[in-house]
């Protein structure tokens, strides 16, 4: 048996921007074996959901992932929306959707400039990060900050999309086309990405079904799922727009569907502003005074995929239960198809392929011992000891009564 | 002005540390590099190990498990090192000071020189908070 390198990437790599630890078992250039850790960025969010009224739980999944800021909260409000049962007016359908849909561009973007970064073509890199800040100004202009928008509440939207502002959203959406037919241009004629892209990190049509993974690295399998088609939300049913797949699988696909992603967004957008012109202003958010006792499941398409949220309400001011399954969480998993038998130099931008967001997915818990640095017990074993402590405390309730 | 603050009056080399963040201060820190921001034209270069670098940004609410980590990389950094705290987590933690994972602001763990507020701040922001504080020192 061959002996094994292990080459570890991060916890605080340059190359990465967020930290998590990736441990590459190497023999010679080829990867062998993957694994990751994760929880240097665990916050604890759906805990800290439990102890936060309605309106706050919003500025808190906000800033769960600063790149997909809208989508949680998209997911949040549609579940709250199903608990209370409301329907929201077609003016904030179409503001939520212009606000998710800049959001897509600016993330593709985004996206698009750090996988260049690290094929190491940093012109891509540079052009791409460019045309994002008209995006972040558009933002900017339409809620007050460049990220973390606090443009949702239950029922509405805080904040609405005047007349006055349309035509400079406009007018950015016909720019914004060239820049991506410049972009889209420099990325799919150039043999230098071909040669680094096509053929790596292959995902076929399987293993996205076996390991569920979702969004854009699913529909670059050849998987044609979109939750904003499937199970339609805020104004996607009344435009016309059409799902992006591609058939190959492996980082160059990736990289096309999210190019001409970006122009469906863009065309959404503007049919979306169409709307608004029509329809008067004002009337942005129904008053909703409780939130009843019960269940709501909210999805959303953010970015990188399915964004799902679970709320348990019981009737108070606070959430009872808040589960939140960020669309990383499925699509990190799929390293274990896509790196294993690549050079150590492909490995790298497999990971990056499907967009992965560690700050969403961060979730589990373990104590270890400080010494010995042994684990001592793991999440199992926590929610163990956590549901025998609630019987005890039920027991000592009943005591008093 | 002694040598070493002679040193630090251009071309300052920052090391960045994202503890437990939601990833926008990094974004915004990145930003800051990209054409509109540009901050190499102030000799500001990001590099990739802290043994080289002069100024440690640090954002984010810091977790237990980050604590260890940046009390090392502190230990690891060549002396003197200016720190600064970008964003609301970093200077006070933010909306996730209650959370249960939370080991202390910045401040509480490493001596802070520079506290950029914001959520997150804006490159502008983060570009004037480091030039002022490499024409201070």
């Amino acid at each position: 048996m061959s002996r094994k390198t292990l080459i570890p990437i991060g916890p605080y790599h340059p190359l990465q921007e967020e930290p998590e630890l990736f441990k590459l078992y190497c023999d010679g250039e080829i990867v062998r074996d993957i694994k990751w850790e994760t929880g240097y960025n665990h916050r604890g969010i759906e805990k800290l959901s439990e102890s936060k009224s309605y309106d706050q739980v919003f500025f808190l999944v906000e800033r769960i992932c600063g790149i997909c800021s809208t989508s949680h909260p998209f997911a949040f409000a549609n579940a709250v929306e199903e608990i209370v049962g409301v329907e929201i007016t077609d003016r904030t359908k179409y503001i939520r959707s212009v606000i998710g849909e800049l959001e897509r561009i600016h993330s593709h973007l985004l996206w698009l400039g750090l996988a260049c970064h690290f094929l190491g073509y940093n012109t891509v890199f540079m052009w791409a990060w460019k045309y994002r800040e008209p995006i972040l100004d558009l933002f900017e202009m339409i809620t007050g900050n460049r990220n973390s928008y606090a443009m949702f509440k239950v029922g509405g939207v805080r904040r609405d999309i005047e007349k006055s502002k349309i035509p400079a959203i406009r007018r950015e959406m016909g720019i914004i086309r060239k820049k991506l037919d410049l972009l889209t241009g420099a990325v799919m004629d150039d043999p230098v990405i071909h040669a680094r892209t096509k053929g790596v990190g292959i995902l076929t049509r399987q293993d996205i079904i076996d390991y569920a993974a979702v969004g854009p690295t699913a529909r670059a399998s050849g998987v044609d799922i979109d939750v904003r088609r499937d199970d339609p939300y805020a104004a996607y049913p009344l435009v016309n727009w059409k799902v992006i797949t591609a058939g190959a699988g492996d980082v160059f696909a990736k990289t096309e569907v999210r190019l001409l992603e970006m122009y469906e967004s863009a065309s959404i957008i503007e049919q979306c502003l169409d709307a608004l012109e029509k329809l008067e202003e004002g009337n942005i958010a129904l008053k909703i005074n409780e939130i009843p006792a019960g269940i709501g499941t909210g999805r959303a398409e953010a970015p990188r995929g399915e964004v799902f949220h679970f709320v348990v309400s019981d009737g108070s001011n606070s959430p009872a239960r808040h589960k939140i399954r960020a669309p990383s969480y499925t699509n990190i998993a799929t390293f274990k198809k896509s790196c294993i038998g690549q050079t150590i130099s492909d490995a790298t931008i497999s990971l990056a392929a499907v967009d992965p967001c560690y700050c969403c997915t961060e979730r589990m818990a373990a104590a270890y011992d400080s010494s010995s640095g042994e684990k001592i017990l793991n999440a199992n074993e926590l929610i163990e000891i956590s549901m025998k402590r609630t019987k005890e405390l039920r027991k000592s309730e009943a005591g008093h009564e | 002005m002694g040598f070493k603050d002679y040193c630090f009056r251009k071309s300052l080399w920052v090391f960045h540390f994202g503890g437990a963040s939601c990833n926008n201060c990094d974004i915004e820190i990145l930003d800051c590099l990209t054409p509109r921001h540009d901050l190499e034209r102030f000799g500001i270069l990001l590099v990739g190990s802290i043994r080289h670098a002069d100024v440690l940004l640090v954002n984010g609410s810091i977790n237990r498990r980050d604590r260890d980590r940046l009390l090392e990389l502190y230990r690891q950094a060549p002396k003197p090192i200016l720190v600064v705290a970008i964003g609301a987590c970093g200077c006070t933690g933010g909306i996730f000071a209650e959370g249960n994972t939370f080991a202390g602001p910045v401040d509480k763990i490493i001596p802070v020189d520079a506290y950029i507020p914001g959520c997150p701040p804006k490159p502008e922001a983060i570009i004037s908070g480091i030039v002022k504080l490499a024409g201070k020192k």
